[in-house]
């Protein structure tokens, strides 16, 4: 394969078969390697398309500065893309984030401002909204309420999945901005009217949980559960065993929120193979583990070590 | 039939501080009647008109049960049901 830039490299990820992890001959598992995209991760889908989107709407223009609430990815994949295109670009995140990610977003010159720890991305976003009105001129592409987000996953991951497997029954991805889950899920169904479409949860421990309150609960604007057939919610345990086995049976190399991922692929297999079911279901491999070596959830001598070593820490 | 049903922190004055306990029963609602019967007051908290109250979620073997059939959805020995305050979005 060969492209133009790097930015143009974006997306065309390999769709791989899950022979160990697959439950039978007629009900297989799949993996979409979106850690191969040019940062790591899914995220430079929505990051390069709402920028170029932008651009066209004249919101976008040379010597602008981009603005972000992001913990992660996302910010990671719009600061590498704005270096490229010539914009300035400032991510708001809580102040409790890892020195790896403030790392990753400095190397590609994002400005850094904390939001504090407590209320996490839910107090990102509300510190970003209130720059938004201090700063009318900074452009905030606001992934949990862009369309465009969705869009990039409706124009691109979904007819990648149907070209490559024609055959698709089921699509499991984490729920986050929810903007896979919608993108995908509404170009499948218009194409696979029967197509399942399941979201993955990320569930936290009670420590976690603590710092929010059930007011707090954010709902993405982009979210719209017509499009979910179902909905799991996974535990820090269940995503970190299935990181670990995803390593050591299938040699995949994946963040932990893939694990939550792979866990409802899982049991949604579980279920079409007890009724007898032939399934063809395709999950988000939405990183891969580098960013989360220093949890040390990989080298744990047992999957309980692994749990403990997470206890209290977000993962996706 | 043994169920086990994990108990969030805002509930565990019914249950003597306890995160899991057991219960039985062929479906969801006859699964509350039943921790109700040895938790007096749990089943006022996750139910109203016969329909799972608006902040509560509940999950079937980690599937939210308002995807499957909600209170009406059909149990089998072993499960596991968690019981969660409602709480929506994620970190990107």
């Amino acid at each position: 394969m060969r492209f133009d830039s790097p930015l143009a490299a974006v997306g065309h990820t390999p769709l791989v078969r899950l022979p160990r992890l697959s439950p039978s001959e007629s009900v297989r598992i799949w993996a979409k390697l979106e850690d191969r995209n040019p940062t790591g991760s899914v995220k430079d889908r929505p990051a390069l398309f709402m920028i170029e989107q932008a651009e066209k709407e004249g919101r976008l223009a040379p010597g602008a500065t981009i603005l972000e609430p992001t913990s992660g990815n996302t910010g990671i994949s719009l600061a590498m893309a704005a270096r490229l295109k010539g914009y300035r670009i400032v991510c708001v995140m809580p102040e409790n984030t890892s020195e790896e990610r403030r790392q990753l977003l400095a190397m590609w010159g994002a400005e850094i401002i904390s939001s504090p720890a407590a209320g996490g991305s839910n107090t990102a976003v509300r510190v970003a909204k209130e720059l938004a009105a201090e700063h009318p001129d900074w452009v905030m592409l606001y992934q949990y309420g862009n369309p465009h987000n969705a869009g990039a996953h409706y124009a691109t991951t979904g007819p990648e999945i149907l070209a490559d497997l024609p055959s698709v029954t089921h699509f499991v991805a984490g729920l986050g901005t929810t903007g896979t889950l919608m993108g995908v899920g509404r170009y499948l169904r218009e194409h696979r009217p029967d197509v399942r479409i399941i979201a993955a949860e990320p569930r936290y421990d009670d420590l976690v949980y603590g710092l929010r309150n059930l007011d707090e609960g954010f709902v993405p604007e982009l979210y719209d559960a017509s499009v979910l057939t179902s909905r799991y919610s996974v535990g820090s345990a269940d995503a970190v065993a299935r990181t670990r086995e995803l390593l050591a049976e299938e040699g995949i190399f994946a963040g932990v929120s893939t694990g939550a991922a792979l866990h409802a692929a899982l049991g949604t297999a579980r279920k079409a193979d007890r009724a007898g079911e032939e399934a063809d279901i395709v999950f988000i491999v939405a990183d891969g583990g580098w960013k989360y070596l220093s949890t040390g959830v990989y080298t744990a001598a047992s999957t309980e070590e692994a749990v403990a070593r997470l206890h209290g820490q977000l993962w996706a | 039939m043994a169920i086990e049903v994990r108990i969030p922190t805002i509930l565990r004055s019914y249950t003597d501080g306890k995160k899991a306990v057991e219960g039985a029963g062929e479906t969801l609602s006859e699964l509350f009647a039943d921790l109700d019967a040895r938790h007096p007051g749990i089943r006022e908290r996750l139910v109203e008109d016969g329909e799972l109250r608006r902040f509560v979620n509940v999950y079937l073997n980690d599937e939210d049960v308002r995807f499957l059939d909600g209170i009406g959805t059909k149990l089998s020995d072993g499960d596991s049901v968690t019981i969660l305050p409602a709480v929506a979005g994620g970190m990107r």
